[in-house]
């Protein structure tokens, strides 16, 4: 630690690092090669920003978007055009991650009534991005006073957090997710190994029954209630997940 | 909400950038739950006022909303606290989880030396020397842009660039001294 380094001052080293970042015009840069010619510190100053540039593109990894990510905000750019061959491209590639490129193809693009569409497509899509390791839950706890107020602030509505644990429907925790658009509410729910997501967000309306969709094995059970939509998505046996639609609406 | 007929557009504007958007997200929240967070609000935001976008720079436009989308989100969880899952039964049984390199001594030591040492230092700079260096350095953004992106003048982003530089190259040589 004796050896002197690029630490010392200099009134030029701000400039031999904008000759190094080159952001120096021709003539300028002459100029202050003629300076580091006879400057020692310069010149350890020129060393020591290799150095640490070398270290900083070898070892400082490069964080790339996931393709999920990808996928839900080119969805989200264009939900209700028909989609092109490169929206679809991008989904079966986020889908892929976890379930296998011919289903999710056949998931992702399957053509289903309904009255909004491409919803079912964005539920789906965040529910199984979810499932990748480390996006379930943004906030774990199978207390609901503390899941519900890890939402305030986060949310422009207070969602309804109900744990069902006495019903065999543990609540796990709770994320934010994005559909068309909009932040939403996302409770995580047990049932033995799998896992339910359910998706709240404020919907005006009278409260509606539950109905059914399915897409090649996940189920996904939606209603309104108390001016909120409410769907639940699993892969959950499509009887188990209509039971606990109707135990959770039912709930106070 | 506000994608109407301007898809194509939007598309073309963004997602050319979400690698850039989502490695500066992550290097500022240092979270890839909370950077994929950042960089959704971000597009949200992008959506909402990307027809008011003119100029041809659409990537240092896309950078600055994602950069006060992350500055937004640390402001908020600062104060929240991560609540641990009450570790019952089978909630744990899940997917196998990958060894825990700090069961292995060697491999620990090994990581170290290489990425975890400079990952970890250069988590560790200032927000504000972190962001100027990760656009630089990672990025390989001109001076004018960091500064349009970080607003502040370029003076104050070549000296946060030599504050960044001079810490890193600092603390890799105490590491590098056992």
């Amino acid at each position: 630690m004796t050896r002197p380094h690029a630490s010392g001052e200099c009134e030029m080293t701000l400039l031999v690092q904008a000759d190094f970042d080159g952001e120096l015009d021709a003539a300028q840069a002459a100029a202050l090669a003629a300076h580091r010619a006879d400057c020692p510190i310069c010149q350890a100053a020129t060393e020591s920003l290799g150095r640490v540039r070398q270290a900083l593109r070898e070892q400082a990894p490069y964080h790339r978007a996931p393709a999920a990510l990808r996928a839900r905000l080119a969805a989200q750019a264009a939900p209700r055009r028909v989609p092109s061959v490169r929206a679809a491209g991008w989904r079966r590639a986020a889908v892929s991650f976890v379930a296998g490129g011919a289903l999710a193809a056949s998931v992702m693009l399957a053509v289903v009534p309904s009255n909004a569409p491409g919803l079912p497509d964005q539920v789906l899509a965040g529910h199984l991005r979810a499932l990748e390791p480390g996006h379930l839950e943004d906030v774990m706890s199978t207390d609901q006073h503390t899941v519900k107020p890890w939402f305030d602030g986060k949310l422009d509505f207070a969602p309804p957090v109900k744990d069902l644990k006495a019903d065999g429907f543990p609540l796990e925790g709770g994320r934010l997710d994005y559909l068309d658009g909009r932040r939403v509410a996302a409770m995580v729910y047990g049932r033995a190994k799998h896992v339910i997501d359910l998706y709240a967000w404020p919907e005006a309306g009278a409260d509606a029954a539950p109905s059914v969709t399915e897409r090649d094995g996940y189920n996904i059970v939606r209603w309104r209630q108390n001016g909120m939509a409410l769907w639940a998505v699993s892969d959950v046996e499509r009887d188990q997940l209509v039971d606990f639609a109707r135990r959770w609406r039912t709930m106070p | 909400m506000g994608r109407i007929d301007g898809g194509r557009d939007f598309e073309s504007l963004v997602l050319p950038h979400l690698d850039a958007a989502y490695n500066l997200a992550r290097w500022l929240v240092r979270d890839p739950v909370a950077a994929e967070d950042v960089v959704q609000e971000a597009a949200v935001r992008a959506l909402t006022y990307f027809a008011s976008f003119r100029g041809d720079n659409a990537r240092g436009w896309f950078l600055q909303i994602v950069r006060n989308a992350a500055y937004a989100s640390m402001k908020l969880d600062r104060g929240l606290r991560t609540v641990p899952l009450a570790t019952g039964d089978e909630t744990e049984a899940a997917a196998p989880e990958p060894v825990d390199p700090a069961d292995d001594p060697e491999h620990t030591l090994l990581k170290t030396q290489a990425h975890a040492g400079l990952d970890r230092l250069l988590a560790g700079l200032p927000v504000e020397l972190r962001e100027t260096i990760v656009l630089r350095e990672l990025e390989e953004l001109a001076y004018k842009d960091i500064a349009h992106i970080t607003d502040v003048p370029i003076g104050t982003v070549m000296s946060r660039l030599w504050r960044a530089r001079r810490l890193l190259a600092e603390a890799a040589q105490r590491e590098a001294v056992p």
